[in-house]
């Protein structure tokens, strides 16, 4: 009997899914043979997301063909994905923070396990991989890593013939990403077969055979990306040549202090903050800093801290000379400061409010801009909204949409611009280009370099090393809520900060690398 | 087969408007089912429960009369909904006001002239503001829940109001019945203009203007909204949470003890054990199906003001109990929300097996 | 001794309906649902029991319809709130404005009836037990049922794959979603549970509690266990510990007017109102324990994308 054995093990045939408007999808075909590492490559919105979860039964495409081990199938549900030997990792992660590790698993799993004997098997796959974890821990006490590990095992405890990842190594490491590629290699040896979706070309060269590119819902190319350079896989990703971002070396003639902290501590308002230990640095007109970090290691509270949304005690933040640490976010903004919060929906604008009103958000009550007194001026509102508009190059359905209308890469734009527009002495960046494609990312990171050579301090706070590395003057790294001094980004390597990212010291560090 | 919900992608903008319509629409024809299945007519159980109330100049009058304490509270309720706080003890706020606007016509009821009326309107205000306060400092000082907190002290406001009118405001010369001395004509709310209106109603319809005009046009107004819809950007707007929730639940509770006084000096023109029939959980409904706009707050009173009349009518005609009042209320409500899903849902039909 | 034995009695006999709608509504509130109809469905529930059992004579029948009665109240809910994804307060809100109206319309002919009581378990020996005998031996089944409900929730919520799903579902629905789970249906089931219970400590209040039908006679107790599920920090063996506490405190106002503390009636009467409050105040000031225990879901609802 035949059992599919020269047939790929997955082959997709003419999927095509439709949101509304939108085609997320447009008749993708692609194959993965066994013990295969494949690729799939593509810009956020590209489709990559939509099309993996109809691999995986969370979504039902709307026309088109799924063949497993030359058999068609009917991905209905996960569940049944599952039972196929399909397993995910998701991208955010789809753990339950209140329970262990051994319950999150046993979720998962199709038959319902005696919770001790689960326990003993995690322990033993996670210890044969190499992803030590420990079973009854609780998810909301792990760091990211250990997370993806939960993840990682979960799949592997279902003995899974295809494993997806969604961008496993966004929130890794370079060592941690380097950890994980052993495993995957592993895992392939072994004749599983890996979905591995990016948009990071480095990691699509080093690791896998074969690349499936999307752009905008549509299928590209399927191609070997070892015979591709960086430069024609960014071309078939991107659709045209990505300018570069143009810098040049600060030009600091006179040391003017913009920003300045001192011995900053923050202590954890509950079990989900992370402390922040006696933080100090300065950063002066002309420069763009940036702090490195993974996710959770006190960015947010050191953002928090720095815009004012949390206050703290006095002589511990100077904006420009002003004692700053008790003054709330509108007497910094009033005292020069801007800043742009990293989750742009929600937090950077109220989602369903239309653009021009989100102007006011951070107009910190002074007039101008759609203020006048206690009212607003909602002529003047739409004129500040056009200037941001059209300076940034915002491309919007309507005149004046909500800001949740807006794709991610222009609602970004708008908010950066949105700081721009009040002529910023200090501006405050947390994430500025995540999750943003590539086109909006170097028109803002270019934009974030211009505002600090044209003679204003610009403190960045990125998990990205690469845009660190194209806009940064200097860098230190924030690890468990604590702060490297500052290097010379020009001085430092990737292997230094990816060292210094994992948490060891500086010392550490420097001769590792 | 099987229906499904789906997001739209934007608002669908005929609804916004449509949907209180819808939802009355819905509410009749439930009603008229409800009738049908409590054995009355249904044309006829309509006909009086809704249609006849309103047939009469003198029951539009009371029609106005009872939609006035609606509005006051239904828009105050509004600026709690939008900014997300649950005020659901609207109705404690209305005692409390009624009894703060009380103490000068029943304690100082020596006390006469122009002055009398306004004095117990601001103190009316003044009470409802001060028991409002009491969840929400509850709320941003302990962090409890303002909803729960705001209801029990619903119950213990109407005990308070029990106890004081057949204890210490007991009107001497009552005969042992449970009420204060009737109020001079000074602390009585008149009526005014060629047609009699109730004078509580013109500043009703002045205060849903205003708090329109704050919304749409007031930096603050925007604050409340954004606090509701995006609590992050509002923080990040620079607004501190702990002032607007207390700063929403002062005026919601004000505007409740506004309409407390106002019904007290205008109708009973006494304190009694009961002095609402439920204003302040039937302005709850008021205020979604007025869709949190002070202005539509003013049509959804008549709505609701109607669900009492109709009641009534339905006692002495149909002979069926007033307590289908609350029903058709808490069917009006389901309605409304309903419909609000419809705003930015569509429903999909399923085929078995896709 | 007897006075011991009297309160104790009258104790559990004003905490059993608490504890019976505390304990579906921690259910609900498990699977991320918050239902603040908890008062309408035990007025439905109560007012049900009472005109089944006065109407047929018997309180097993009363029981059973109060059961009816909760889980339609609550499929009403679960319709609206999960199915519709209404927001949930306002929609709890309209089902206890509801529930107000259409218990007072069906039992408008059962008020001043003579009420049939739910006869106490009696059990020969054990019953005359001194001083625990009735307690422990001597109480109607509701009383029993409840404790065996909440016994049971206990177990499943900690130890079962049905718990443990509910539990995922109240902690994040996305994932539990992603991982395949009928989120929706699981809900659904949480409330109806939730339903189920409320209606049976209706069917207390109208049976044995004061076995008569007045509207309105539950009198915020819905409101009440809502806040006692807060209480427990949705914790079942708190939630029992809370209970009898608040049941210990609704007495306090009997006892005390018997013993002629000077005190006017109405204040007597607020005090399970003011503990209330109090209760909630003391509970959410320690922020870190509610943040570590509110089922993280609770309130929001759930649209899969499609």
């Amino acid at each position: 009997m035949s059992d599919g054995r020269d047939e790929p093990l997955l082959s997709v045939s003419s999927i095509t899914k439709r949101f509304g408007e939108l085609t997320a999808n447009d008749d993708i075909h692609f194959e993965i043979d066994r013990g295969e590492i494949h690729a799939l490559l593509g810009e956020n919105g590209a489709g990559k997301s939509t099309l993996v979860k109809i691999l995986y039964g969370a979504l039902q495409p709307d026309s088109g063909q799924i063949r497993w081990q030359g058999r068609p199938v009917s991905v209905s549900n996960p569940a049944i994905a599952r039972r196929l030997g399909i397993g995910m990792v998701f991208q955010h992660f789809s753990l339950f923070d209140a329970l262990t590790i051994t319950e999150n698993i046993a979720l998962a799993l199709p038959k319902r396990p005696r919770l001790q004997v689960l326990a003993r098997d995690i322990a033993r796959v996670s210890e044969e991989y190499g992803l030590p974890l420990n079973p009854m821990a609780q998810i909301h006490d792990l760091s990211v890593g250990q997370r993806q590990r939960v993840e990682i095992v979960r799949c592997l405890l279902q003995d899974p013939h295809l494993i997806i990842m969604d961008e496993p190594t966004s929130v890794l490491t370079p060592q941690e990403a380097d950890d994980l590629f052993v495993t995957l290699r592993r895992l392939s040896a072994e004749g599983r077969s890996i979905l591995y979706i990016s948009h990071r070309l480095r990691e699509v060269k080093e690791l896998c055979s074969h690349v499936t590119i999307l752009r905008h819902g549509k299928l590209i190319s399927t191609c070997d990306p070892q015979k591709e350079t960086s430069e024609s896989l960014a071309r078939l990703m991107v659709g045209s040549e990505i300018r570069d971002v143009r810098t040049s070396a600060a030009t600091i003639a006179e040391k003017r202090v913009l920003l300045s902290v001192r011995g900053l501590s923050l202590s954890a308002g509950d079990q989900f903050d992370v402390t922040l230990r006696d933080i100090s640095f300065d950063v002066c007109a002309g420069e763009v800093c940036a702090i490195a970090g993974i996710a959770g290691n006190g960015q947010s509270e050191l953002f928090d801290a720095l815009s004012g949304e949390r206050t703290v005690e006095n002589n511990r933040i100077y904006i420009d000379g002003n004692d700053a640490g008790a003054k709330g976010i509108n007497e910094r903004r009033k005292i020069g400061a801007a800043f742009v919060a990293e989750e742009r929906l929600g937090h950077g604008t109220a989602p369903q409010e239309t653009l021009s009103l989100n102007v006011l958000l951070t107009q910190a009550r002074m007039n101008g801009n759609g203020i006048r007194g206690p009212f607003i001026d909602y002529g003047e509102a739409v004129e500040a909204k056009d200037r941001i508009c059209t300076s940034f190059d915002v491309r919007k359905s309507s005149a004046d949409p909500r800001a949740y209308e807006l794709s991610g890469g222009n609602l970004q734009k708008f908010v950066v611009g949105r700081e721009f527009n009040r002529a910023p002495k200090l501006l405050i960046v947390n994430q500025p280009t995540w999750g943003v494609d590539a086109g909006a990312s170097a028109h803002i990171r270019q934009s974030l370099i211009d505002l600090a050579r044209s003679g204003a301090a610009v403190v960045v706070i990125s998990q990205d090393l690469d845009e660190i590395f194209e806009i940064a003057d200097r860098v230190a790294v924030l690890s468990r809520g604590k702060l490297t001094p500052f290097t010379s980004s020009r001085e430092t390597s990737r292997e230094t900060l990816g060292l210094l990212l994992g948490g060891a010291r500086e010392g550490e560090a420097a001769s590792a690398a | 087969m099987r229906l499904e919900l789906v997001k739209r992608g934007t608002e669908a903008t005929f609804l916004v408007f449509a949907s209180p319509f819808i939802a009355i629409a819905i509410t009749v024809f439930v009603g008229a089912i409800f009738f049908a299945a409590i054995g009355v007519d249904p044309g006829r159980g309509v006909y009086v429960f809704f249609i006849e109330p309103i047939s009469a100049w003198w029951s539009i009058e009371q029609l106005l009369a009872k939609a006035t304490p609606l509005i006051l509270i239904g828009a105050g309720l509004s600026l709690c909904f939008l900014s997300n706080n649950w005020n659901i003890g609207a109705e404690g706020q209305f005692i409390a006001g009624a009894l703060a606007g009380s103490i000068l016509p029943v304690v100082f009821y020596q006390f006469e002239g122009p002055l009398v009326l306004p004095l117990m309107l601001v103190m009316g205000f003044a009470g409802g503001a001060f028991y409002g306060l009491v969840p929400a400092a509850l709320k941003t000082r302990f962090g409890a829940s303002e909803i729960l907190t705001s209801l029990m002290l619903v119950y213990i406001a109407q005990l308070f109001l029990d106890w004081m009118v057949r204890g210490p405001w007991r009107d001497p010369a009552s005969f042992g019945f449970p009420k204060t001395r009737t109020f001079n004509d000074a602390a009585v709310v008149p009526t005014v203009g060629p047609f009699d209106i109730h004078a509580g109603l013109l500043v009703a319809l002045v205060v849903s203007f205003i708090l329109f005009v704050f919304l749409k046009r007031t930096l603050k107004g925007f604050e409340v909204r954004i606090s509701g819809t995006a609590p992050r950007a509002a923080t990040f707007a620079g607004v501190s949470n702990r002032n607007m929730v207390m700063f929403v639940f002062a005026i919601s509770g004000g505007l409740a003890g506004l309409a407390g006084v106002i019904e007290v000096a205008g109708v009973a023109k006494k304190l009694q054990p009961v002095i609402s029939p439920g204003y302040g959980f039937a302005a709850i409904i008021v205020a979604f199906l007025g869709r949190l706009n002070p202005l539509g707050v003013v049509f959804a009173a008549l709505l609701l003001a109607l669900t009492y009349l109709g009641g009534e009518a339905a006692q002495l005609e149909l002979n069926i109990t007033d307590k289908v009042t609350r029903v058709i209320q808490g069917v009006v409500l389901f309605a409304i929300l309903a419909c609000d899903t419809f705003i930015l849902h569509r429903v999909r039909l399923i085929r078995r097996g896709k | 001794m007897e006075l011991f034995e009297a309160f104790v009695l009258t104790v559990i006999t004003a905490a059993t309906p608490l504890l019976l709608a505390a304990t579906g509504e921690l259910v609900t509130e498990r699977a991320g649902v918050l239902n603040l109809g908890v008062e309408g469905m035990m007025l439905v529930g109560a007012v049900s029991a009472f005109a089944v059992a006065v109407t047929t004579g018997s309180p097993i029948l009363g029981i059973l319809a109060a059961m009816v009665a909760g889980v339609s109240m609550a499929a009403i809910f679960a319709f609206f709130a999960l199915f519709l994804v209404t927001n949930q307060v306002a929609t709890g809100l309209a089902l206890t404005l509801f529930g107000l109206g259409v218990s007072g319309m069906l039992g408008a002919s059962f008020v001043g009836e003579p009420g049939v009581k739910l006869a106490a378990i009696h059990l020969p020996g054990l019953s005359e037990l001194p001083l625990v005998g009735r307690i422990l031996f001597g109480q109607d089944p509701l009383v029993y049922g409840s404790l065996i409900i909440l016994l049971g929730v206990s177990f499943l919520l900690k130890r079962s794959h049905v718990g443990l799903v509910v539990r995922a579902v109240g902690d994040n629905h996305h994932s539990a979603h992603a991982l395949g789970y009928n989120v929706l249906m699981i809900r659904v089931a949480a409330v109806l549970f939730g339903g189920l219970c409320a209606g049976l400590g209706g069917a207390y209040l109208s049976l044995v509690y004061t076995p008569q039908w007045t509207e309105g006679m539950t009198a915020g107790r819905g409101w009440i266990a809502v806040a006692l599920v807060v209480f427990s920090s949705w914790i079942p063996g708190r939630l029992l510990i809370g209970a009898y506490l608040f049941g210990a405190v609704t007495l306090l106002q009997f006892h005390l007017q018997a013993v002629g503390v000077p005190v006017p009636s109405q204040f007597l009467s607020a005090l399970p109102y003011a503990a209330t409050v109090i209760v909630l105040v003391v509970i959410s000031r320690n922020r870190r324990l509610l943040r570590t225990h509110t089922p993280a879901m609770l309130g929001s609802t759930f649209v899969p994308d499609k």
